[in-house]
Order: C-alpha cells, then sequence, then structure tokens
C-alpha cells in the first residue's frame, strides 16, 4: 500500500503521435542501428534498412504488394466478428475491433487474395498485426480456411505470411478451434499435393505457430524475427532465469532445425517463386493439373 | 480427508465438526449428529454446485484430488499395457499412451497425467508436456490407425511446458503436426475432456470425432491467470477473465465446441471417482458405437466438417458485403 496516494490526476501527458511503422516524416530512424533514413528509400527497399539490414514490419497490403507481380483479388474482405462472446476486459472488444478497423482499414487481421508471383498464380493470406495483434479469430480461422479450400479447388499454391501474436483471447475457445481448422484444411491441401509456403515474420507466435505457420513444406523466415510457442516472459516466469541472447529469434530456430530457411525480404519474392517451381508450379498456369496418381501404400479412399 | 476448495468454506466448516466428533467416545448421539452434519454437508454441496461461477468451475477443474486418466484406467479398462516414447528424443511423462481392452475391444489410450502425490508430480512434470508427448501420442496413434483401434482421449493439462527446451524442440511443431494428422487418422477418435483444457497443450491431442467435457471441466484458449495479466494486466482479475472467457462446459457447448456434457456427480467428480467414471462409462460406450458404425469416408468428413464449423457464418461472424 502506497503511504501517500495521487487524488489529483496527473498532468495530460503530451498528445502521442499514433506510431506507425512506416511513419509519415519524411525521415525515419532505424531501430536496429539509430541511422535516419529517407523515407523514400526505406519503402524502395521493401521497408529493409539500407544501412543494417533491419526489417521494418509491413502491413497485410505492402506484404501483397511486395509479393505480387501486380494486382490481386481479394476473397471474404467484408467477414467481420460478431464479438460471439461479448467479451470485455478493460475496455470492450467491440470496441478494439471498432479501433483495429479504423487504423487498419480491413475488418479483420488478415488480407486473403490471389495473384502472380513471379508468374505463378499464388493463394496468399497475410496477416496484419496492426489488427489486435494480428490475432486469430473466428474470421481470421475462416478467411484463412476459405482460401485454402479455393486453392484446393483451383490447383494453386497456398503461401502464409504470419504475423501474429496468436489465437485471439477475445473470442476465447472458438480462436483456440480455428488452428484445428486451418490445420484440417492444410491436411486436405497436402493429401492434393498442392505446395503450401510458410513465411514468418517478426513476431509470430502462440497458437499461430503451434498451428499453420509450423507446417509449411517450406517453413522459410525472415531475419531475427520472434518466432515461439510460448512468449518469452512467461518461459522466463516459469524457468526463473533470463533467456539467452537471440533466444527465439529466427537464427535461432534454423540452428534448431525448425526452419527451412532464413532470407533476407529482398530475396524473398524469389525464393518463394523458386520452391514453387521446384514444387511443381508453373508461371500463368496451376500445377499439374491432376494429382499424381496414388501410391499403394495409401490409406483406404475417402468416400 | 478430502481437501476442499475456497468456496466450499461451509462445507469445511462441518467437515471439521466432523472431525472433532469423530474423535470423541462414541455414542448414538453422536452418531446421530456426525449423520445430521453429513446431511448438511450434502445439501450445502448440492447448492453450491447447481451455482458454480466460471472461476469456481475452473478451482474444482483443477481439484488435486480430481480423477484422471490413471483413474479411469482403473475402472473401466482391463489389461492396461503403456508404450513409451516418441523414438526421436524421449519418453514424455506428461502424457501417457498405451493399449487396454474397453470392453472386450482393443483400443489406444492417450491422455494427460499430472500426477498424484509432490514426487510423482514432479515425475509428470504437473501435466505439462514437451514435445516428445506430442510426438509419442501421434506416433501411438497412427499404430492405433494402422490395426483399426479406436483411440480415446483424456484432456487435462495446464499447458504444453513453457521451457527452453520445448521451444528449442519444437512444441509448436509438435502440436501443429498432431493437429493436421489427427485430422486425417483414419480410426474412431473420441475426446473427453476431463479436467484442465490446457490451449494448445490440450488441442495438440484433442482433434476427434466427438469431444465429450465434463461438467465441471474448462476449456480455454489460455488460462484466466494468463488472459488477466495481458488484458487487464492484473493476475488478479482471473475471476473476472474467467467469466469473460466463457470457458464452462454448457458455455462451449452452445458455441458448438464440445458435442457433449457428461455429468458429474454432485461436488464434483473427486468426491465420488466411482460414480464418476460410471457416468463417463456410460456416454463413452454409447458415443464410441455411434462413431464406430460410420464408414471410414464419412467419419473423416464428418470430422473435418466438425471443426471446419466452428465459427458460424451469422453466429459468430457475418458477411457485412451481403448486408
Amino acid at each position: 500500500m502506497a503511504w501517500f496516494k495521487k487524488t489529483r490526476k496527473p498532468m495530460a501527458a503530451a498528445v502521442k503521435e499514433k506510431p506507425s511503422r512506416v511513419p509519415e516524416g519524411l525521415w525515419v530512424k532505424c531501430p536496429g542501428c539509430a541511422q535516419v533514413i529517407y523515407n523514400k528509400d526505406l519503402a524502395a527497399n521493401v521497408s529493409v534498412c539500407p544501412k543494417c539490414g533491419h526489417h521494418f514490419r509491413l502491413t497485410a497490403a505492402e506484404r501483397l504488394r511486395m509479393l505480387f507481380d501486380g494486382a490481386w483479388m481479394e476473397f471474404d474482405k467484408d467477414l467481420v466478428s460478431t464479438d460471439p462472446l461479448v467479451f470485455t476486459d478493460t475496455k470492450p472488444y467491440k470496441s478494439r475491433l471498432q479501433a483495429g478497423i479504423e487504423s487498419t482499414g480491413l475488418k479483420d487481421a488478415v488480407i486473403v487474395a490471389s495473384g502472380a508471383i513471379d508468374g505463378i498464380e499464388t493463394m496468399v493470406a497475410s496477416m496484419e498485426y496492426g489488427f489486435i495483434g494480428g490475432s486469430m479469430g473466428v474470421v481470421v480461422g475462416e478467411k484463412i480456411a476459405r482460401g485454402i479450400e479455393r486453392a484446393i479447388d483451383a490447383r494453386m499454391p497456398v503461401v502464409i505470411v504470419c504475423c501474429s501474436g496468436g489465437a485471439r483471447m477475445m473470442e476465447g475457445a472458438l480462436s483456440l478451434m480455428q488452428m484445428a481448422k486451418i490445420c484440417g484444411a492444410l491436411a486436405r491441401l497436402d493429401r492434393a499435393r498442392l505446395p503450401f509456403i510458410s513465411v514468418l515474420t517478426d513476431p509470430t507466435t502462440g497458437g499461430v505457430t503451434a498451428s499453420f505457420a509450423m507446417l509449411g513444406d517450406l517453413n522459410i523466415a525472415e531475419p531475427k524475427a520472434l518466432i515461439g510457442f510460448a512468449g518469452p516472459r512467461v518461459i522466463e516466469q516459469t524457468i526463473r532465469q533470463t533467456l539467452p541472447q537471440g533466444f527465439q529469434r529466427s537464427e535461432f530456430l534454423l540452428e534448431k532445425g525448425m526452419l527451412d530457411l532464413v532470407v533476407d525480404r529482398r530475396e524473398l519474392k524469389m525464393a518463394i517463386a523458386n520452391a514453387l517451381r521446384f514444387m511443381g508450379a508453373t508461371a500463368s498456369a496451376a500445377p499439374s493439373p491432376e494429382p499424381p496418381v496414388p501410391v499403394a501404400i495409401e490409406t483406404a479412399p475417402q468416400a | 480427508m478430502a481437501e476442499t476448495l475456497e468456496f466450499e468454506e461451509p462445507i469445511a466448516v462441518f467437515l471439521k465438526e466432523i472431525d472433532a466428533l469423530a474423535a470423541m467416545p462414541r455414542t448414538d448421539a453422536r452418531d446421530r449428529e456426525i449423520d445430521g452434519l453429513r446431511r448438511r454437508i450434502e445439501s450445502v454441496r448440492g447448492e453450491l454446485y447447481r451455482s458454480l461461477t466460471p472461476w469456481q468451475r475452473v478451482l474444482v477443474a483443477r481439484h488435486p484430488s480430481r480423477p484422471g486418466l490413471e483413474d479411469f484406467i482403473q475402472r473401466l479398462f482391463t489389461g492396461f499395457s503403456e508404450i513409451h516414447g516418441d523414438r526421436r528424443f524421449a519418453d514424455d511423462h506428461a502424457i501417457m499412451t498405451g493399449f487396454a481392452n474397453y470392453k472386450g475391444q482393443p483400443v489406444l489410450l492417450v491422455g494427460h497425467v499430472k500426477g498424484g502425490d509432490t514426487k510423482e508430480k514432479i515425475f509428470r512434470n504437473f501435466g505439462y508436456a514437451r514435445p516428445e508427448g506430442y510426438r509419442k501420442a501421434l506416433r501411438a496413434m497412427r499404430i492405433a490407425e494402422k490395426f483399426s483401434r479406436p483411440i480415446i482421449v483424456f484432456v487435462d493439462t495446464p499447458a504444453a511446458y513453457p521451457g527452453i527446451e520445448s521451444e528449442e524442440r519444437g512444441v509448436a511443431e509438435a502440436i501443429a503436426v498432431n493437429l493436421r494428422d489427427m485430422m486425417m487418422l483414419d480410426t474412431p477418435i473420441i475426446v473427453i475432456i476431463s479436467g484442465e483444457g490446457g490451449s494448445g497443450g490440450a488441442l495438440g491431442i484433442a482433434v476427434g470425432d466427438r469431444v465429450l467435457m465434463q461438467e465441471f471441466a474448462i476449456y480455454s484458449v489460455i488460462p484466466p491467470e494468463g488472459c488477466a495479466a495481458i488484458l487487464w494486466r492484473d493476475p488478479a482479475k482471473k475471476v473476472e477473465a474467467a467469466e469473460a472467457l466463457k470457458l464452462t462446459a454448457p458455455d462451449l457447448m452452445k458455441a458448438g465446441i464440445i458435442d457433449g456434457i457428461v455429468r458429474e456427480p454432485i461436488g464434483g467428480a473427486h468426491t465420488d471417482p466411482a460414480a464418476a467414471a460410471e457416468i463417463v462409462d456410460e456416454a463413452l460406450a454409447q458415443t464410441l458405437a455411434e462413431v464406430s458404425a460410420l464408414g471410414s469416408g464419412a467419419r473423416l468428413a464428418a470430422r473435418y466438417d466438425k471443426f471446419r464449423n466452428m465459427g458460424r457464418l451469422g453466429i459468430d461472424f457475418i458477411d457485412t458485403r451481403s448486408s
């Protein structure tokens, strides 16, 4: 208990500018090397610091612009959560949703779209961290599952760009179940022998890591991204010691065998395109129109 | 003496009185008084348990003597033979797998074990499974699939183990692979949430054709304490968080996440494990028969659709384009 209690409200702090990943200003300071960078240079460099290679976080739309050759077709962009639990913590979930909608212009934390990656028609789900921490609730789950199912129908590869704190608490166990739902759709994609590439960006944690993020035919991460299941603070509280330097970063996961490769954002698009070509995808045409003949050891065919 | 929970204070008072009386020399009057107190306990307990708050249910679900996998093995199955290890790194002790007979039919049992006394709790890592546990579970389930044996899963874990080695050995990957592969396992899978359904650590072995839940069990995306710490920035708000998370069996039934609620004796499964097991037995036998009657294709399609439809258009989300 404090001996003295402040009864007056503290003086209003200077109104903080809304932090944006690529600030509105002409110049931006790199958190990696403190270099001041001309904003247009940064944008031209896919938001990677030209000096130290620090990867600034991208919005979901910036990500699509970076991956696709040109225009893309967006799916299910008008799905909105109804706040099924009528959840309220320090403020109502409804107002958090509203704030997310206003600040990102999206209706939930993912854009699902199809377009060409170096000529290869691909279904891409790109997560938006600015929308309640990129968290996964029913809308994210539904949009990604529908995207995967569309890709199966159109025999198209799937790329999911993860950028998320995990399952969305405000939708309770429904959020948890989206993990099973998306993994189920991925199981069907896998059976259809279509490529799935998971791109892990900073941060990818919790229920997103423990579901689709780790299931890529290839798991590709951007450098120094935080990737983990439990949050670092939770682990520190459990084991009561500080974590080693670089723990849960891309390079650590690569070393531990959890990632296929760590790729600089400037080379990411070509790395994805190359992998897709290895997996049988061809430019402006779906990968092999018919699935290969199932091998004899496959389990009983489904009705 | 049975442990009582904080909200069972009125019961604890009666129990103390009974203890005191029991220490006195035996007379008819004393016995009558004890019987009277016992009846009072029954009625108070009945009242308490008819209107448990979500947080109180959390406490019941975590009760140290709540019957779990080992208890069910003893009461409902015969000839249990444990199988160990993930053939890659280690044998996890928080998840147990093994063959057993259920009413004469061979089945595979999979489930979390929290452990009874302190020594065993440490051995079982308090039911916090490491990646090896999830990999062992999948390995065992593949054997069951190969030989067309049904799988019965008992879920009771606070969470997957949040530790350095867990992350290093890919606990996220282990859970993810289970989610994907359990969806396609071509054999009946019945899941019973019997205690704590702790987020990914629970779901990692809980994809099945039917998911049943015991009346006072919980199933949540995050423990109430963790949710309170993050959203309220105050772990003491766990009671509010438990309320908000809708983690009780009736709530999850309404949300379409579980397929059935398995009743418990008044006062919770720990007050009468034999009766609790009997009710589980009934539900299990019926559910297993239903699922086993389905052909492989229909069963797998239904399993997919069941999870696919979690998050319902028009209820949990809407398409604003059409309105």
